[in-house]
């Protein structure tokens, strides 16, 4: 039996791109999608050839390992079209690393794109079919604006519980535009201050506009191989320490407490498996759908004690310059957001470890955590990577 | 030809079908389950906290406290404003709703309320909740 111990490291990130991210009009998901995936490949300086494992998930399309294995003219011996919403392509890591480690496959290839400002078939349309695909007979006759009524049902009980303001969680958002303004591929690169956050268009209070991330096109891919095959290849490997997802419910109204999320799980079993502790992390990625999102990942992750996420954040902590990098590239909120965020977070850590932040890079980056978030708080996925000297 | 046991009599309907015809005939029931005694909402066919078979369909008390709180902002040429609450009942188990009655702004998380089913006409009934006033708080 191989233990999660014993894949600690086994495998790493070889290549990454993203490609679309903002507006792409007059693309489909698939060819946003393959472009990612072709950068990809190529970053790691491998051919399209050699990607023998596929991992995918589409917020669509119920199928989509079909299409994309069609589109790019693969024949993978290693499949894994798991969709848990955003943190599916975190969530696909420790699969795919066992696939890597029983030679099942040898390099994997995990991509995710929409078009989704700029298609036809939007966000609007994709709830609207949810609701005959995957119904929800307990919470939609109530008209929830989802996903950010849940998230502002969540955010009501932390200020309630824990005295959390307004202010705190505009700190977030203020914190990922100020991070955005360093990376030219965000999408939004305004001045954006406490009170810009505070006097934005309220949607669900307590959460304005600002307070919610972007819908951007985008597309992000990875490739994954074994650390000995990493070695060998052009870019500097980004090893995977420790990784493991956590779901405990999908409705809002069915989590057991809207202050502590399954991350907690996934955090605890990531830095289990990689030997580290919050305090041994260099930079930061959260899946930040709303700013609230980053209060309870900080917390559930262990990064502060649960109910202090607010004071954490305060006076620019996770901003450039902060105590704790967090969202370097400007997160969900102020960088990209095309339905599902996660792959952003995990590449956005891969090229802060390699040194390729530019501007925003967080000087002598050697560990990172990346975190995905699905459904409405419900799916949890953490990722904690490193370089060859973390090994 | 052999037959499964499981397909020799008829199963009737679903715990989610009853639940919703009870609520449109007026009544909200939730479900108790006889081997752990905990309460269960949304209604399913097994305990999700035990695994035993189907809880029964029990009536709660129907008070509650707010456990979370938004108001969904809407233009007013559309209806306006609207709560999207989650209720705590007493019996410990919560549930999406709104609270009727009192501007969205004016629910606060604690606040006391009793349910009630709404029928729409020609439509499926809805537990909705009011803010109990006074002594009975
Ligand atoms: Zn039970």
């Amino acid at each position: 039996m191989t233990t999660l111990k014993q894949l600690r490291g086994s495998a790493a990130i070889a290549g990454v791109a993203t490609y679309g991210c903002g507006e792409s009009p007059g693309h489909t998901d698939m060819e946003l999608l393959a472009e990612a995936a072709r950068r990809a490949v190529s970053d790691a300086g491998l051919a399209m050839k050699d990607i023998d494992g596929l991992c995918t998930a589409s917020a669509s399309a119920t199928m989509w390992a079909m299409p994309v294995v069609e589109y790019l003219g693969l024949r993978p011996s290693y499949i894994d079209s798991t969709m848990l919403g955003g943190s599916s392509f975190i969530a696909h890591l420790l699969p795919a690393m066992q696939a890597l480690a029983s030679g099942q496959c040898n390099a994997v290839l995990v991509c995710y794109g929409s078009a989704q400002r700029t298609a036809t078939f939007g966000r609007r349309e994709v709830v609207a079919s949810r609701r005959y695909l995957d119904p929800q007979p307990y919470e939609t006759p109530y008209e929830p604006m989802q996903p950010l009524s849940a998230y502002a049902l969540a955010a009501s009980r932390h200020m309630h519980e824990f005295g959390t303001t307004r202010c705190d969680l505009a700190e977030v958002a203020v914190a990922a535009r100020a991070w955005a303004r360093l990376n030219p591929e965000a999408f939004m690169r305004d001045p954006l201050s406490i009170d810009d956050v505070l006097g934005a268009r309220m949607v669900c209070d307590p959460l304005t506009v600002r307070d919610s991330c972007l819908v951007t096109d985008g597309a992000g891919a990875f490739v994954l191989v074994r650390a000995d095959r990493a070695r060998d290849l052009p870019r500097e490997p980004v090893h995977v320490l420790g990784t493991a997802t956590a779901v405990w419910n999908r409705q809002i109204s069915s989590m057991h407490d809207l202050t502590t999320t399954a991350a907690r799980d996934s955090g605890r079993a990531a830095f289990a498996m990689a030997g580290l502790a919050p305090s041994d992390i260099d930079v930061v990625e959260l899946y930040d759908a709303f700013t609230i999102n980053v209060l309870l990942f900080l917390e559930d992750l262990g990064f502060c004690a649960k109910g202090e996420g607010g004071a954490f954040v305060r006076g620019g902590a996770i901003a450039p310059g902060g105590r704790l990098p967090v969202n370097t590239n400007g997160g969900g909120l102020s960088c990209v957001h095309p339905g599902m965020y996660g792959i952003f977070a995990l590449i956005e850590a891969v090229r802060q470890l390699r040194g390729e932040g530019g501007d925003r890079q967080v000087a002598g980056a050697r560990t990172a955590l990346a975190h995905g978030n699905g459904g409405t708080l419900s799916s949890q996925a953490t990722a904690v990577l490193g370089l060859a000297q973390t090994l | 030809m052999t037959h499964s046991s499981t397909t020799s009599k008829p199963i009737g309907t679903g715990v989610l079908a009853r639940h919703q015809a009870e609520l449109d005939a007026g009544r909200f029931l939730i479900q108790r389950c006889g081997a752990c005694q905990r309460a269960v909402y949304f209604p399913r066919v097994l305990c999700p906290h035990c695994g035993a078979e189907e809880p029964a369909l029990v009536a709660p008390a129907g008070t509650g406290a707010v456990y979370a709180v938004t108001t969904v902002r809407r233009k007013p040429e559309a209806g306006g404003d609207y709560n999207v609450s989650i209720v705590e009942l007493d019996e410990g188990v919560r549930l999406m709703s709104r609270v009727e009655g009192m501007p969205p702004a004016d629910v606060r998380i604690g606040l006391r309320v009793r349910a009630r089913v709404v029928v729409p006409p020609g439509g499926s009934g809805i537990v909705v909740f009011d803010a109990i006033t006074g002594d009975a708080a």
